[in-house]
């Protein structure tokens, strides 16, 4: 059985969904082992090994490795500031990691900008994000919550008639985590945050805008769990063969 | 002419309109960029390099803070050259160490019209400057310090750079190798610092003269600097560089 054309998913959506599920799998790997370098996340413009964190993490033997030489004041008079050598050799996989972290980051943005300007100039977020088999609403969000939790499997439709759940959902994605993950990657840049230094105010400074970029993180890890899940209860070779060949239901 | 010849020519002519076309690709961006030593990650590195270079204003200033912002700085790296494995090494920066640096010379030389060795009282000769800025190192953790030096250009101008000029090379006597170009070398921030917080610079940040290269990661801003080479080329330094080593060459990101 073939699903209608205007049901079934488009085809830059199904080419800049797996273009961007592969550079958020490699971009979640190599951040994930560059958080592992410094498993430590601050508040504010500085953060170090010899100022206090507000989250450690125990993911790396970097984790509260302590191996330091004496402390040494660097500041005449009263003040905190001390420096110290490393006594112990970290783990540290920066020159991959950063380097595949920003190379997928470059084909992200082109993907996501490809998704966003296509999707505006079909009217898909209009009609797909905003309007929909139902009103977006907190009583029908509540209800298709409850639905999801309860296990209550909607029936999937292999294309972009999306339940009020997932239009919230994917709408968040794509208009508040990516931006959010973007402009506080963007801040950690010392090249970008010169030319650009309105964005340190925005965030709070380097280490903020570093602990707001995992925690969008951690949100867009959540997104993508639910998504499997969701994926694979409503049938997953169904749902794969829609959104990769698209004309079959 | 022989058959060898035939093809050496051959193969000459065939780099030669490799080398034309790729001109022709790069248009009006005739930029030199390091080799990727055929890694795909060196290549996202160097789109990052061009990107920066075209994208963003190359006069623009990072961020000064005040004295209160000073926080504390981790030293890492080489923390004491004197401490180093090879024997020849330790012995000449303890002998520096001596004699207070007075026996220490950064040598300049390459592109300019007059190389020499500038003492460290020839280079606090110059017009000093001082800046309060943010360390970012490339593990995530980041030091706001205070830093007194002569702005690299005040030395290039000194040197006389030749119009042939593009990149410049900095190697550390704890065997360090590596090069920014101009438009970062020339940028008003970036130092030959002989100071920090106030006080000479600690051996543990790289006494007697360190670089700072501050819209750039930290390990761009190379201490224990002992030789500068003003180049035409882009010298990545081999097998002694960073992007032989798997760490890219352009680090404003």
């Amino acid at each position: 059985m073939t699903i209608a054309p205007d049901r079934a998913h488009a085809r830059w959506v199904r080419l800049t969904h797996w273009v961007a599920a592969a550079c958020v799998a490699a971009l979640a790997f190599s951040g994930v082992e560059i958080l592992m370098v410094h498993p430590r996340l601050y508040w504010g413009e500085a953060g170090n090994d010899l100022m206090p964190p507000i989250l450690e993490l125990p993911i790396s033997r970097n984790h509260r490795h302590g191996g330091w030489t004496a402390l040494t004041p660097i500041v005449d008079g009263p003040g905190a500031a001390v420096s110290a050598g490393r006594t112990f050799e970290i783990f540290n996989q920066n020159g991959w990691g950063r380097s595949l972290h920003f190379l997928a980051a470059w084909v992200l943005v082109a993907a996501g900008v490809t998704y966003v300007l296509a999707g505006v100039a079909a009217g898909h977020f209009r009609r797909h994000f905003a309007g929909g088999r139902e009103p977006l609403s907190i009583a029908a969000l509540w209800r298709d919550l409850r639905e999801h939790l309860r296990g209550a499997v909607p029936v999937p439709t292999g294309g972009p008639d999306y339940g009020p759940l997932q239009r919230a959902s994917y709408a968040g994605v794509v208009f508040l985590v990516a931006p959010l993950l973007v402009l506080t990657g963007l801040t950690m840049s010392p090249a970008v945050a010169a030319a650009a230094p309105a964005l340190l105010d925005v965030f709070g400074g380097h280490q903020s805008a570093r602990t707001l970029h995992f925690a969008a993180f951690a949100g867009l890890m959540l997104f993508v769990a639910a998504h499997l899940v969701m994926v694979i209860r409503s049938g997953l070779g169904r749902q794969v063969r829609a959104m990769t060949v698209g004309d079959r239901t | 002419m022989s058959a060898l010849a035939r093809l050496v020519t051959r193969r000459e002519a065939l780099a030669a309109g490799i080398a034309a076309g790729s001109g022709v690709l790069l248009g009006g961006c005739a930029r030199q960029l390091p080799p990727t030593y055929g890694s795909l990650l060196r290549l996202g590195d160097n789109l990052t390099y061009v990107a920066h270079r075209m994208l963003l204003p190359g006069e623009s200033l990072v961020r000064e803070y005040s004295r209160a912002d000073l926080s504390s700085f981790p030293a890492v790296g080489t923390i004491d050259s004197a401490s180093a494995r090879r024997a020849a090494v330790a012995e000449t920066y303890r002998r520096w160490q001596d004699s207070g640096f007075g026996e220490w010379r950064l040598q300049v030389s390459g592109a300019v019209a007059r190389p020499g060795g500038w003492s460290l009282a020839d280079l606090r000769g110059l017009p000093s400057r001082t800046q309060i800025t943010k360390h970012t190192c490339e593990e995530g953790w980041t030091a706001i310090g205070e830093w007194t030096g002569v702005p690299l250009s005040r030395v290039l101008d000194a040197a006389g750079l030749q119009p042939s000029a593009r990149f410049v090379t900095f190697k550390s006597i704890d065997g360090w190798y590596d090069s920014i170009d101009l438009l970062d070398a020339l940028h008003p921030q970036t130092l030959l610092a002989y100071g920090m917080n106030g006080r000479d610079l600690p051996i543990a940040h790289g006494a007697p003269l360190r670089l700072r290269v501050e819209r750039q990661i930290g390990y761009k801003s190379m201490k224990f600097l002992t030789e500068l080479v003003v180049t035409e080329h882009l010298d990545d330094g081999g097998a002694r560089g960073n992007p032989k080593n798997g760490w890219a060459w352009y680090t404003g990101i």
